[in-house]
């Protein structure tokens, strides 16, 4: 098997240029690389377009590379978590562009599955087709979506293998299957990284085909948006 | 009128047996509580899990596991997870029977607005727009009117839309009206003690009576 292992975050993010495409797992804070960001932190790099679902909040997740002014653009369904997102948006100094959400996941799959472009329903009849290729199949309009690439796409798992395959724990898994696809180079964090043959082929979720770079995450901080119990 | 709880209530007289259910964030999520015991049915989140259990006790809050609101959430016996094209694919695929929603305005012939008010800031459409394109059936629970009392029950939706010729019931604090197919919200049920008089003077879409309009029943 190819080994796919690389020391750290550091050494994981060490050649992401000023300027690059990237793809980022999550939704809210769950299943975000989040030693992959504070190593980005390290980096003096800026003016990155990211595709991820939300942007953080303002002191943990991307919302630490929006404070530290590294992103030129975000490509989200939904941002509304965080005050230095909105006061960089209202001054001008951040490009947000928003997409359905399902729009977005399935943009990333094809983009990963050599689909260049998809005609979904989501949007029709609203500004989001503004200037997308609208057709009619079986007396139903749908409108052309292009797919969605990257220069890396970094995500997390819980378990993987030195071979790149991945595995996710409950909801943490969300987008970061897709992206792992969708990115020229895909770094993987896993919060623990085992020799091949150490997990069952049965329970992969992602093939290692897809990643590039591969290494065991430390001091996960796993922070929770919404702690709600019941009595 | 309704409290939020009680529209909640009465939209979960809707749900059927069997089907497999989104609900959307605020009064929606509300609905989950009064589903009846002997009904089975699947709640869908659109983050990427079928069967959402209750709320956590406090020692088994998983940072792993949350809904599409982003709170704390359990699995059920039967529950699976899958990512999110997989999740939308089940959207827009027509398997998930039953969408609930909130809304800012619904039109006549059912469009739906609520994501959008221009002037504020915009926080994105989240999966709104992938749901109201493609679910079989839509329900929304609002308000009837604004803050400052004007209809939300519109000839034309004035806030940018979310999607077009999709709802098909809504249960507002004063009224259960269904969305005609030839446009216009027909009332089927007045809240405990409205009369049918006061929703007619707040709706400023297209309202249809027909016969006598019973009001709402709580179990």
């Amino acid at each position: 098997m190819i080994n796919k292992t690389v020391k750290d975050a550091l050494e994981a993010v060490a050649d992401i240029p000023t300027g690059a495409f990237l793809m980022m797992g999550g939704f809210g804070l769950s299943g975000i690389p989040e030693n992959c960001i504070s190593a980005l932190l390290q980096r003096d790099i800026k003016d990155l377009t990211i595709v991820s679902n939300n942007a953080g909040v303002d002191d943990f997740g991307i919302g630490l590379l929006l404070k530290k002014r590294m992103v030129k653009k975000m490509i989200s369904s939904y941002v509304g978590e965080n005050a230095e997102f909105e006061r960089q948006l209202l001054q001008g100094e951040l490009e947000v562009e928003l997409i359905p959400q399902g729009t977005l996941a399935e943009r990333v799959r094809a983009g990963g599955a050599g689909i260049p472009a998809f005609f979904t329903p989501a949007g029709v009849g609203t500004e989001v087709a503004e200037g997308k290729e609208i057709r009619e199949f079986d007396g139903k309009h749908y409108l052309m979506e292009t797919a969605l690439k990257a220069d890396f796409s970094i995500i997390k798992a819980w378990k993987g293998d030195t071979a790149g395959n991945l595995i996710f724990k409950g909801t943490a898994r969300n987008f970061n299957p897709i992206m792992a696809a969708a990115g020229k180079i895909c770094i993987a964090e896993v919060e623990e990284l085992v020799e091949v043959g150490g997990l069952d082929p049965n329970q992969i979720h992602t093939p290692g085909i897809y990643v590039q770079r591969i290494f065991q995450g430390k001091d996960y901080e796993k922070r929770i948006e919404q702690r709600t119990v019941s009595n | 009128m309704l409290s939020k709880n009680q529209i909640a209530q009465r939209i979960a007289k809707e749900v059927k047996n069997g089907q497999y259910i989104n609900l959307g964030i605020g009064i929606p999520t509300l609905v989950a509580n009064y589903i009846p015991d002997n009904l089975e049915v699947v709640l869908q989140s659109e983050n990427g899990l079928l069967g959402i259990g209750p709320f956590p006790k406090e020692e088994n809050v998983d940072p792993d596991l949350i809904n599409a609101g982003k709170q704390t959430i359990t699995m059920l016996k039967g529950s699976v997870l899958f990512n999110s094209a997989e999740s939308f694919a089940m959207i827009r695929g027509g398997h998930v029977h039953l969408t609930i929603l909130g809304a800012m305005e619904v039109s006549e012939n059912g469009d739906i607005s609520n994501w959008k008010i221009p002037g504020k800031m915009v926080k994105g459409m989240g999966g709104a727009m992938d749901l109201v394109a493609s679910a079989k059936n839509i329900i929304v629970a609002m308000q009837h009117c604004s803050k400052s009392g004007d209809s939300k029950l519109l000839p034309e939706c004035t806030l940018p839309i979310t999607g077009v010729r999709c709802v098909k019931k809504i249960v507002s604090d004063l009224a259960v009206l269904e969305v005609s197919p030839t446009g216009g919200f027909i009332l089927k049920e007045r809240a405990p003690g409205v009369s049918v008089e006061e929703i007619m003077a707040k709706t400023s879409g297209k309202l249809i009576i027909e016969g006598e309009v019973p009001e709402m029943v709580f179990d």
